[in-house]
């Protein structure tokens, strides 16, 4: 099976999904000619012409809104928004227009879009090229949240959330993009061709959103990861040779509530790992859910491990970024060690 | 240089505070017929003076006069007439029924019935309106039910959207009229997408923009001048300056010079400025805007001068803000009586057949009203069920939802 990195897995899902669906339109800042900043676009203009697949102006709330009413006529527009630092000015559109407009016209209008979002740090991005806004779109109702953490994974969810006929806001870990990243940054990293998950096989398969992945099966205690996290913790465990069950949420929401419930009834002990700062992030539902559902199962409080409630550095980014020291510390604790 | 001493803050006030003298002597009314009417294709520099001009049909004698004139039949124009009574009789009833605790919420049309009414007759079967919750005319004069209309204002057992959205807030794809939103201008940009959409597929059908004149100071205003520039739109993009936003008059928006629609020359989009309350003006640019949009011609900005008569809502106090008067000043007049005495002028419509064409209007929207609240009120009678309140929103359930609604007990 052809082996591809997570930009062409993304790249190639999109070609898929234009070459089968005529409906299927691309744009978004650099998405045309030069193929994106990341390349992950990149000769999709010269494939399927520039009424497919074109440049936007700068402007987020544009490229959202105009996306919004072409979904209402009947496309499928997938766009980008160059980093998930920069969906803020697309704010009101994702949250007031797209996420809603099923529910308020009773479906008379429906918005089948996709935008994607290169998102987390571990790159030196500092403030504005590094942030992991998940928990602002999973608190809206009708919208979609997907981190995938590999380029299979990203293929398939992206065919699928093309694919679905709700709004999905599609979180790309820019730190993933070339290789799997376990937080190590002073180790040589592993580009996506050493890896088993690199392995993306070509044409039309999908990955279901709301399904979980068991990255590492475990009997002692259940880490609940997405994106990047998902490597740093799989480190951690190793390091640590704690016994550790390794959940890649992979869709935020809907959420894989039974996989995680399960998991955590067998291990009693659960910790949660995520990029994005602590104070009312997406690890704070995951562990009311836990507390809810796995109450007399649990032996042990329910951890988190996350970024620090401050804007993301720049020099202090190995102290910022929740890497395998610190998960292993959560880890251990946990276990009551 | 000279000291020009301390800076000095300036906030525009309008001339005339309640208890003052209404007073729109400042305004310049171009005579009617006196804008040339120029080619759809025309090059937008060249006509940067329609952007600063009112363009008029209707003159102070009610004669149809200059180079829009002359498109409508008189049956349309009497057709014209009706739906603008019935948009202001309806109007009427539900302020109304807003009073006496049928419903929460209402918001008039008083004034600005000709500017949705003549606009939905320029447009084809399958364009898109991206309506504000204040053009019900485009509804009304595309024939969708009354009854409906007012079920949706009931929030009863018939309401189309099932309870879920405020009054007014209706939707129509059928009648091309997209789902209205309480997010102000976020369907300027959209309806742009939607024209460019349009285009993408090589369909034949438009969208029409619409947006008020305070509105014009949100980000997606901008958005949509320059998606719609940048692409080439098939797209209307309507401007209804009724000189005010709830007590913030227009000048708050528009930085005290130039017009709204001057706003669009600055992104290469003709502009034209239109007499909002001449019913014929309106209906004559705004098919010339069509005709350019479907021609692949582009966008084109249009800015209605028209007047809020009546308060911005049923939640509203105009009279805290401005003169009670000033909507009698106002030297546009109104859009009904300047189209009924046209058609007197014509001789095909007369005071008695316009009195006789109240009572009906007004039975026919007493006996819509009497149908939507057999399905039931605000307060009373039949109502969506609670069950409704969980579906619709995605097109599946998620499982987090049905759990929810399980704990509600539907």
């Amino acid at each position: 099976m052809p082996r591809r990195t997570m930009i062409e897995a993304i790249r190639d899902a999109m070609d898929v999904s234009m070459g089968r669906d005529d409906k299927v339109v691309v744009f978004g800042e650099d998405v045309g000619f030069f193929g994106g900043v990341f390349r992950c676009t990149q000769s999709l203009q010269a494939k399927y012409g520039k009424s497919r697949c074109f440049d936007a102006p700068i402007n987020e709330s544009g490229i959202v809104g105009s996306a919004i009413g072409m979904a209402a006529y009947g496309l499928k527009p997938c766009v980008e928004i160059q980093f998930a630092d920069y969906m803020y000015p697309a704010y009101d559109q994702l949250t007031q227009e797209a996420a809603r407009l099923r529910y308020r016209s009773n479906g008379d209008f429906t918005c089948p879009i996709v935008v994607r979002m290169p998102t987390g740090g571990g790159i030196f991005g500092g403030q504005t090229h590094s942030q992991s806004p998940e928990a602002l779109f999973t608190h809206v109702s009708g919208l979609k949240t997907v981190v995938p953490s590999n380029p299979h994974d990203a293929k398939g969810l992206l065919i699928a959330a093309i694919e679905d006929p709700d709004p999905v806001i599609f979180l790309e870990p820019k730190r993933l993009y070339n290789g799997p990243f376990d937080g190590h940054h002073d180790r040589p990293v592993t580009p996506w061709s050493k890896h088993e998950l690199g392995e993306v096989a070509d044409g039309h398969y999908t990955v279901p959103l709301g399904k979980a992945a068991i990255r590492r099966p475990g009997s002692a205690i259940t880490v609940l990861a997405y994106g990047t996290m998902v490597y740093v913790a799989q480190a951690a465990a190793e390091e640590t040779g704690i016994d550790a069950e390794i959940i890649d949420l992979r869709t935020l929401l809907p959420l894989d509530l039974d996989t995680i419930v399960a998991s955590v009834k067998k291990t009693g002990r659960c910790v949660i790992v995520h990029e994005a700062t602590l104070t009312s992030g997406f690890g704070a539902e995951l562990s009311a859910l836990v507390q809810e559902n796995c109450f007399y199962h649990l032996e042990a409080p329910v951890a988190r491990v996350a970024g620090w409630d401050t804007p993301y550095p720049h020099a202090q980014e190995w102290d910022y970024f929740p890497g395998p020291a610190r998960v292993g510390r959560a880890l251990l604790e946990t276990m009551g060690a | 240089m000279a000291d020009a001493g301390m800076l000095r803050f300036h906030v525009p006030e309008p001339e005339v505070r309640p208890g003052g003298t209404p007073d729109f002597s400042n305004v310049p009314i171009p005579k009617a017929g006196s804008v040339p009417r120029p080619e759809i294709d025309v090059d937008p520099r060249t006509v940067r003076d329609h952007a600063f001009s009112i363009i008029r049909v209707l003159n102070r004698t009610g004669e149809a006069v200059g180079p829009w004139a002359g498109l409508l039949s008189d049956e349309e124009l009497l057709a014209g007439l009706r739906h603008m009574m019935t948009l202001r009789t309806f109007d009427a009833r539900m302020q109304m029924a807003q009073r006496q605790g049928k419903t929460s919420f209402y918001m008039q049309h008083l004034g600005e019935e000709a500017v949705a009414c003549a606009f939905r007759k320029a447009l084809a079967p399958g364009d898109m309106n991206f309506p504000t919750y204040r053009q019900a005319g485009l509804l009304i004069a595309d024939g969708y039910p009354m009854v409906t209309m007012m079920n949706q204002i009931y929030s009863n057992e018939a309401d189309p959207l099932k309870g879920r959205q405020l009054p007014v807030m209706y939707s129509s794809k059928e009648h091309g009229f997209f789902s209205i939103s309480g997010n102000l201008a976020t369907q300027y940009i959209q309806a742009v997408g939607w024209a460019m959409a349009s285009a993408i597929s090589n369909d034949s059908r438009i969208a029409a923009a619409w947006i008020g004149d305070g509105s014009t100071a949100e980000s997606d205003f901008h958005s949509a001048l320059v998606f719609a520039s940048t692409y080439k739109a098939p797209v209307v993009l309507n401007v209804v300056n009724n000189q005010w936003a709830i007590s913030t008059f227009q000048g708050i928006a528009r930085g005290g010079s130039g017009t709204f629609a001057a706003r669009g020359l600055g992104f290469g989009i003709p502009s034209l400025r239109v007499d909002g309350n001449d019913y014929l003006a309106v209906h004559a640019v705004a098919k010339w805007a069509a005709e350019r949009a479907r021609s692949n011609l582009g966008p084109t900005l249009v800015e209605y001068v028209t007047y809020r008569a009546g308060a911005h809502s049923s939640s509203d106090d105009p009279s805290a803000y401005r003169p009670k008067t000033e909507s009698d000043a106002w030297p546009l007049g109104d859009p009904i009586v300047r189209l009924k005495n046209h058609l007197i002028a014509l001789g095909v419509w007369s005071d008695e057949r316009h009195a006789q064409a109240e009572a009906e209007i007004l039975d026919t929207v007493i006996a819509a009203q009497k149908e939507a609240e057999s399905h039931g009120t605000l307060h009373a009678g039949g109502k969506p069920s609670t069950r409704d309140m969980f579906e619709g929103l995605y097109a599946e359930m998620p499982p987090h939802l049905r759990r929810q609604r399980q704990q509600a007990g539907v």
